[in-house]
């Protein structure tokens, strides 16, 4: 396939044609893939961006990923909130007016556990109409209980597809087992889960080999869980002090990162395209503009964040600190309406 | 140009809009407005359906158009029949356009789980409007069960493709009793005009105007195709000739 064919052909995914869309090739044509980009998401979504704030109740955590502030090796402060203080955060964000919240943890079992999990989610349905999780990977029967107490919605990124690599920065704990990882989707699909979200952590690996495979991976879920919608998120490695170049050999530049969402949501145009605040306030507002259909505001990224005036160990630097209502303003002021709400508790009992 | 009838209320306007994917509240006020419609369709998983101070709600003037909450999201009658429920007990209205749509790509509407439920609604009270395929032994169906229209879709929701399943909806047309809605897929006011000359008695559009450059502009011109299709219908068209008359009719002989 030609990239004039991969650009103007009707929207939807084949390998060819998204091999085409990340080929080096491409990368020239950028402008009209925007434009396609953007025509094909305010079809489908509208002249609307979704908003959610993530909630983190524990940093605890018994892996050792060496990217990752929260790993077990790391001597920082730990902290973990009870019910009440999670609620107290929830609290903070349901009054600048979320309500979709995204649950995130270390890989913490002892103390976040389902019961833990659905007790807070019964909580949270007072305020809240979608609940999210992004934890470790669980069986088919703990996502069914966490399904039943109102979490509809799961984030869960491979960090690589490629095998050795993930061995490579995986070398203990739960999380080396790729296999069990890469299942964790379906296993939640299986439970009934509403959205499922992919990604992979941009620097570990070659990038256009992981969107293939993720591509793959999210053209699988799509026809087997068919009742659930996929979304692509694009956590990815920055250069920082502390972070060792050697072992992060694939960082990749904005123009890469462009181009891999705009490839995606030419293959993928009613995929949910989200946007953390990892990214600098420049390219979260550009890309709002072009294809991302759901964005966090106004993030803390530490247990307690929220309530609290001293900051404890972020699991990341956060690059946007423009709070939720100046992110809202932005939104508007490029003539896009920012969705608080786009689901309701009735949906799950 | 006569008027319609639903559930006994009458209609002036034979346009129906949608409140999704408008750039502002405000933009979507004004496009109502310049729709000149009677009847606005709210997702209720988009807004807080108890709260007035809602921003879309409160961007809806409750006196000038109908409010017809939708079920947009329920993936199965039991979800659809919570949503609708709740929804009623928070407020006065018992109108609802059902719609369960468990694909989230093309958001299709499942036949079998729409009759379930609308049968349900239908014995507790609702004015029902089912969003379904253009399937007319389905519609009759639905006539059966009491609901007060039925609302086939021309072409997958959002996708502005126009009628693409107009062989089935003039069958639906054409053996309905109760009022056709065409609703989802119609991209440009002219195939509104079309739905509106085939005999549709309304039009539901959210999409293509929403989206387009100018909505409030759209919205206008969607009123005059709308109305423009349905004095064609009523003054009758002359029909469609692909073939000369031949000026020396073949039974000019007969004197008898």
């Amino acid at each position: 396939m030609n990239i004039q064919q991969a650009i103007y052909n009707d929207a939807g995914y084949s390998p060819d044609r998204l091999n085409a869309l990340i080929s080096p090739e491409a990368q020239n044509h950028l402008e009209p893939m925007a434009k396609r980009a953007r025509q094909i998401t305010r079809q489908r979504f509208g002249n609307t961006i979704q908003l959610y704030a993530p909630l983190y109740v524990s940093n605890f955590c018994v892996n050792n990923c060496p990217y990752c502030a929260f790993n077990c090796k790391s001597k920082l402060p730990r902290t973990r909130l009870t019910i009440e203080d999670a609620c107290k955060e929830a609290d903070i964000l349901a009054a600048e007016g979320f309500r979709h919240i995204l649950i995130v943890s270390g890989e913490d079992k002892n103390f976040i556990t389902v019961p833990y999990l659905a007790e807070l989610s019964k909580k949270l349905r007072e305020n809240f109409s979608s609940i999210s999780i992004e934890i470790y990977p669980a069986s088919t029967e703990d996502y069914q209980k966490l399904f039943a107490a109102g979490i509809d919605s799961i984030a869960l990124y491979q960090e690589t597809y490629d095998r050795a690599d993930f061995a490579r920065f995986h070398t203990s704990g739960p999380k080396s087992d790729y296999d069990w990882r890469l299942d964790t989707l379906s296993r939640a699909g299986q439970a009934g889960f509403r959205s499922l979200g992919l990604g992979f952590l941009i620097g570990l690996s070659d990038w256009q080999a992981q969107t293939l495979a993720m591509a793959e991976h999210a053209d699988i879920l799509m026809k087997k869980y068919w009742q659930a919608r996929v979304s692509f998120s694009f956590p990815r490695m920055r250069p920082a002090e502390n972070v060792d170049e050697k072992l992060f050999r694939y960082m990749i530049t904005d123009t890469q990162l462009v181009q891999m969402m705009l490839a995606l949501r030419l293959c993928f145009p009613d995929a949910e395209i989200v946007m953390s605040t990892r990214e600098s306030q420049t390219f979260r507002d550009n890309m709002a503009k072009i294809c991302v259909t759901r964005m966090s505001a106004g993030s803390k990224t530490n247990p307690g964040g929220y309530a609290e005036k001293e900051q404890s160990l972020q699991q990341f630097e956060v690059a946007d600190d423009r709070t939720p209502a100046q992110v809202a303003a932005m939104l508007n002021s490029i003539g896009l309406e920012p969705v608080w709400k786009d689901w309701d508790k009735a949906f799950n009992k | 140009m006569k008027k319609l009838i639903i559930a006994g209320k009458e209609f002036t306007s034979r346009l129906f809009i949608g409140t999704g994917k408008y750039s502002s509240n405000k933009i979507m006020a004004q496009s109502i407005e310049a729709s000149a419609t009677e009847m606005v369709t709210v997702a209720l998983r988009r807004v807080d359906i108890q709260n007035p101070q809602d921003n879309m709600l409160a961007a809806i003037d409750r006196k000038k158009y109908l409010l017809l909450p939708n079920t947009s999201g329920a993936r199965n009658a039991d979800e659809a029949l919570r949503l609708a429920r709740l929804a009623r007990a928070a407020t006065d209205i018992n109108w609802l356009k059902l719609e369960v749509t468990p694909d989230p790509y093309y958001l299709l509407p499942d036949p079998i789980e729409t009759l379930k439920a609308a049968e349900i609604l239908v014995k507790e009270g609702f004015v029902v409007l089912p969003y379904i395929n253009a399937d007319p032994v389905l519609a009759k169906k639905l006539q059966d069960i009491g609901t007060a229209t039925v609302m086939p879709l021309a072409a997958p929701i959002g996708s502005n493709q126009g009628l693409k399943t107009k062989a089935a909806i003039e069958i639906i047309i054409a053996q309905a009793t109760i009022p056709v809605v065409v609703d989802a897929g119609l991209g440009m006011p002219s195939h509104a005009a079309e739905a509106m000359e085939m005999g549709a008695d309304a039009v539901l559009i959210n999409t293509a105007i929403a989206t387009a450059n100018d909505p409030i502009k759209m919205a206008e011109a969607f009123k005059k195709a709308v109305q423009a299709g349905r004095e064609a219908f009523e003054a009758g068209s002359a029909s469609v000739k692909n073939h000369a008359d031949a000026s020396s009719p073949l039974t000019g002989f007969l004197r008898d």
